[in-house]
């Protein structure tokens, strides 16, 4: 019989390094710790973000009146390359990549071969064959399975890529004292390389905000004296550093959804019928069928001519000021229509906004006469409110400083 | 540029079939084949000056329905030939032979032994029989169920309720064992359980003791020939008779047929069929576009993973099919004497199989990338049958031989001769003085039958016959239906539903298939 030692504390402890660090710490981590006051984390794919750092609504008034930074580090990076890149990411994702130019984004969704969308994110081209595809959600087999035949090269690079979003009326003047110097020319959509230290840092007017701001990417050794330049030359510039909940009240008002709230991503759907397609989600848009093929066309044209898309994605103004996160939304205020899934008072808008994903013909030929149940809870007594709701465009809030190029003020 | 209705990539005989069923349609069709010849590997080619033999040798499933449809016999389909024995080659106790359908009569066994086997071979029979009527269908579609499936998932359970609860509660206990317990279950003779083990498993990556063997066995006893059920033909003119019979059902239908055309590309044209592209550039056009070969070279070279979705492409990356049947071809001086084995019985199916460990052990080697150093075959001396195969006094001799593992570890150009050391070692025991009588011999490892027939990894079913590749999954789930995501490409070989062998089925369906929903 063989004995087995016992394990001493310290071999116990070494061999649970794993659960020590359950979650990964970005590489911005030290600054956000030290100027974390409400100790309010959260997991985002895995690693410790901050909900919210020292109050949600000052928060969220950074990113609409000063600069407001926060760290999308754990936002999922595959670096795609090679002559055939254009080709493997026309077949991948929805839109047209071949009207997408060298140094632009654009924001894409992509499919699994019955046509329901498995992620949606940003597609970057840095370089004629050489882009970044930014998401939610991981998907190296699939990506690698979809290389066959193609000369491409897919890595995924999340860990080795920091990233911050600067958003905010300030935040090109900022950037501009921080040394960008021409950052006041850069479109929407444009993507620019500026220098930092020994390297280099990718800029992207880009956002989550429906605000002015931009994102900004580099090789992790340097993300911490990226942080230090911005927060230094921000001073004046009212920079604040966010979290997740403020991020969530703009994103609604600029009308985003997010994989995996407002629709379950294919891969995570464990009920056959929660999988949605494009024209399900509000990103029926992007569906270019003028293109060749890409994943989950046939599908996606079968549906619609057989016209067996079910759900439609809308948004909604709802009477009163009660948010109504995942409230039912009723027609008549009796026959079931579908559900909420974002809701947010409007700071900027001052209006009660909502998400809904609503079951045809609600929300397509049926829009009027809709109501949602929401039950406030006042110290254990539920008040059930039953409130009118309006389908109304997206997004809600509308900036012209958004678009405006250059900025004001810079 | 030319236009047709349809056109058929690939002449072996589904492809044939396919063809000549779509063409008595009205529709104008072109099959381009890139060998010289027609047939795949049921054409007769010349191996050695004066000997002719063709890889697949023994006719034992080509479809009634094939047959009629096509007025085979009015092609020239000699029907004929009387049922083959099949013999086993005993190691001490002497041969067993099974006569006609599959041995409703035994020579060779005890009468103990006779009883079991024809209670055996009787089970077996019926159980064929509940499958039996899926193999002509398309496999029924789960989740939508159309009024065919439906009487056809009804007829086989009436077929189940007729069985009775005891052979119904049987059926479904056995479906899915192993043929070695199966034959424990009943036998006591070591050659029988060896022929059962061997028949089982040919052309196939399993041994006898891998679960789900019996499956191949009811395959085998599915089909049949010279009208009886589990029967055997070694057919006048080689298997290249057959396809002589089809070519010429086809020609008279209008088929316009080309040997020596390549096709390198499955042309599309809004995500459709549009036609294919040739070696020489020549590009044919139709809507309707049948590939009777490989699902894996048609989609992932001839379509190209660009056209197509990205899990579609995994799954037929995924067909396992690496083949562990090799083939000999011998040139005989004479004609071989195997002792015990009458002229009569010689003329049948002879197998070296002494028993169920024989086959197991032979199968072992292969999972790790090894021949079998004794290795089991089914041999058959086709220029018995047909003459003119062999220069006068002169014999073919023809074997299927397991196991050659397609990928073999130390590669066949080194393990070639070893095997074919290994398998003359074999026969020179069961046929004492043949090797002396060898004027040519031709072994064809699975890698020289890819390369000589286009059969990925050479192998016999265009892909794995087992549980998790048959009916609704084959050649991959969701795609079962002879149509596929590619509108107006179809397939119809043996990588279809039901399977490979010389049966006409893949390429009968896929056209009635096509008839129906392009009607
Ligand atoms: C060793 C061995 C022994 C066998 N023995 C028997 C037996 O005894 N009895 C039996 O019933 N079955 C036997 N089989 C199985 C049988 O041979 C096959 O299942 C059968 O040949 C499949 O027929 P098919 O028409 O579907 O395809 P194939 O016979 O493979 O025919 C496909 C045809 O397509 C052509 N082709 C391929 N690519 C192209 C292209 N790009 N352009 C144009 N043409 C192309 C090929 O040249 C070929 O002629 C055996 C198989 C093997 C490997």
């Amino acid at each position: 019989m063989t004995v087995v030692p016992p394990l001493t504390d310290e071999k116990r402890r070494a061999a649970q390094k794993h659960i020590e660090t359950i979650r990964f710490e970005t590489p911005f981590h030290p600054r956000i710790a030290a100027l974390m006051q409400t100790n309010d984390w959260y997991d985002w794919a895995g690693y410790k973000s901050a909900n919210t750092l020292w109050a949600e609504e000052l928060e969220y008034f950074a990113i609409r009146a000063q600069s407001a930074l926060f760290d999308i580090s754990p936002m999922v990076k595959y670096r795609i390359e090679g002559p055939d890149a254009e080709a493997f990411c026309n077949r991948l994702t929805l839109r047209d990549v071949s009207k997408l130019r060298p140094g632009r984004v654009h924001y894409t969704a992509w499919c699994d071969d019955s046509g329901h969308v498995l992620d949606d994110g940003t597609l970057f081209r840095l370089a004629d064959t050489r882009f970044r595809l930014c998401c939610q959600e991981r998907h190296l087999p699939w990506l690698l399975d979809g290389a066959l035949g193609f000369d491409v090269a897919v890595t995924e690079e999340t860990e080795e890529i920091a990233g911050l979003a600067l958003q905010g009326p300030t935040s090109c003047a900022l950037l501009k004292a921080a040394g960008f110097d021409g950052i006041e020319t850069m479109k929407p959509f444009d993507i620019r390389d500026f220098g930092h230290e020994s390297g280099s840092v990718t800029v992207s007017r880009t956002g989550f905000t429906g605000d002015l701001g931009y994102e900004l990417f580099i090789d992790t050794p340097l993300a911490l004296s990226l942080w230090d330049r911005l927060w230094t030359a921000g001073e004046l510039y009212g920079i604040r550093a966010i979290g997740n909940a403020a991020l969530n009240q703009a994103r609604i008002e600029a009308g985003l959804i997010v994989a995996n709230i407002d629709f379950i991503t294919t891969d995570h759907a464990l009920r056959a019928d929660r999988v949605r397609m494009p024209d399900e989600t509000g990103l029926g848009w992007m569906v270019d069928l003028k293109k060749g093929h890409f994943n989950g066309r046939r599908a996606i044209e079968d549906a619609r001519r057989n016209n067996s898309i079910r759900h439609v994605l809308v948004g909604l103004e709802i009477e009163g000021n009660v948010p109504a996160d995942h409230a039912i939304v009723y027609h008549r205020k009796k026959r079931e229509a579908g559900v909420i899934t974002s809701a947010a008072w409007s700071p900027t808008a001052k209006r009660n906004l909502a998400i809904a994903s609503l079951e045809r013909p609600y929300g397509d030929t049926i829009t009027e006469d809709l109501w949602v149940e929401i039950y406030a809870l006042h110290e254990l007594r539920y008040t059930k409110l039953m409130k009118r709701a309006t389908i109304v465009p997206r997004p809600f809030v509308k900036l012209p400083r958004r678009t405006a190029t250059p900025p004001a003020d810079c | 540029m030319t236009s047709y209705d349809a056109i058929v990539i690939g002449g072996g005989h589904n492809g044939l079939v396919a063809a000549t069923l779509l063409a008595r349609s009205g529709r104008k069709v072109r099959l381009v084949e890139t060998a010289d010849t027609l047939g795949g590997a049921a054409r007769t080619d010349e191996f050695a000056p004066g000997f002719r033999v063709s890889t697949a040798h023994i006719l034992n499933r080509l479809h009634p329905d094939v047959i009629r449809q096509l007025d085979l016999a009015a092609h020239g389909l000699d029907t004929s030939a009387a049922p083959a024995p099949t013999t086993v080659l005993g190691d001490r106790e002497g041969p067993v032979t099974l006569r006609s359908g599959y041995g409703d009569h035994v020579d060779g066994i005890s009468p103990d032994e006779a009883k079991a086997w024809s209670e055996l071979r009787a089970l077996l029979l019926r159980q064929a029989g509940i499958l039996k009527p899926f193999l002509t269908r398309r496999p029924p579609r789960l989740g939508k169920l159309s009024r065919a499936d439906m009487s056809l998932l009804g007829g086989s359970a009436l077929a189940l309720r007729r069985l009775g609860k005891e052979d119904m509660r049987e059926f479904l206990r056995m479906v899915l064992m192993n043929v070695a317990d199966v034959a424990d279950e009943h036998l006591t003779d070591d050659r029988l359980k060896g022929l059962l083990a061997f028949d089982a498993t040919l052309g196939s990556h399993l041994g006898p003791r891998s679960p789900t063997s019996l499956l191949g066995l009811y395959y085998r006893l599915a089909g049949e020939a010279g009208g009886s059920v589990g029967g055997q033909t070694i057919p006048a003119g080689g298997m290249g008779a057959v396809i002589n019979a089809l070519a010429r059902a086809a020609a008279a239908a209008g088929v316009e047929i080309s040997t020596g055309a390549n096709v390198t590309r499955i042309a599309l044209e809004g995500g459709k069929a549009a036609g294919v592209t040739l070696g020489t550039g020549e590009e044919l056009r139709a809507g309707t576009v049948v590939s009777a070969i490989n699902p894996a070279t048609t989609f992932l070279d001839l379509v190209g993973p660009r056209e197509l979705d990205i899990a579609f492409v995994r799954k037929i990356g995924n067909i396992r099919m690496k083949g562990d049947a090799a083939k000999l071809h011998l040139a005989l001086d004479t004609v071989p004497d195997f002792p015990g084995i009458s002229d009569a019985d010689r003329k049948g199916r002879l197998v070296i199989a002494t028993s169920t460990d024989h086959v197991e052990n032979a199968f072992n080697p292969a999972k790790y990338g090894e021949f079998s150093p004794e290795p089991v075959m089914e041999i058959t001396l086709p220029s018995l049958s047909d003459p003119t195969l062999a220069p006068d006094g002169a014999c073919v001799l023809s074997a299927v031989v397991q196991y050659a593992p397609y990928d073999l570890r130390e590669g066949w150009e080194t393990g070639k001769p070893k095997f074919l050391e290994a398998i003359l070692a074999t026969l020179e025991a069961n046929a004492p003085g043949i090797r002396n009588t060898i004027r040519h011999s031709e072994l064809l490892t699975p890698a020289d039958i890819e390369s000589r027939y286009r059969m990925p990894g050479g192998h016999w079913h265009h892909g794995e016959l087992q549980a998790d590749q048959m009916l609704f999954s084959r050649p991959v789930a969701g795609h079962s239906g002879y149509d596929t995501p590619v509108g107006g490409l179809y397939l119809c070989g043996a990588g279809s539903h039901p399977g490979g062998g010389i049966s006409g089925v893949p390429g009968l369906n896929a056209a009635r298939n096509i008839l129906a929903s392009e009607r």
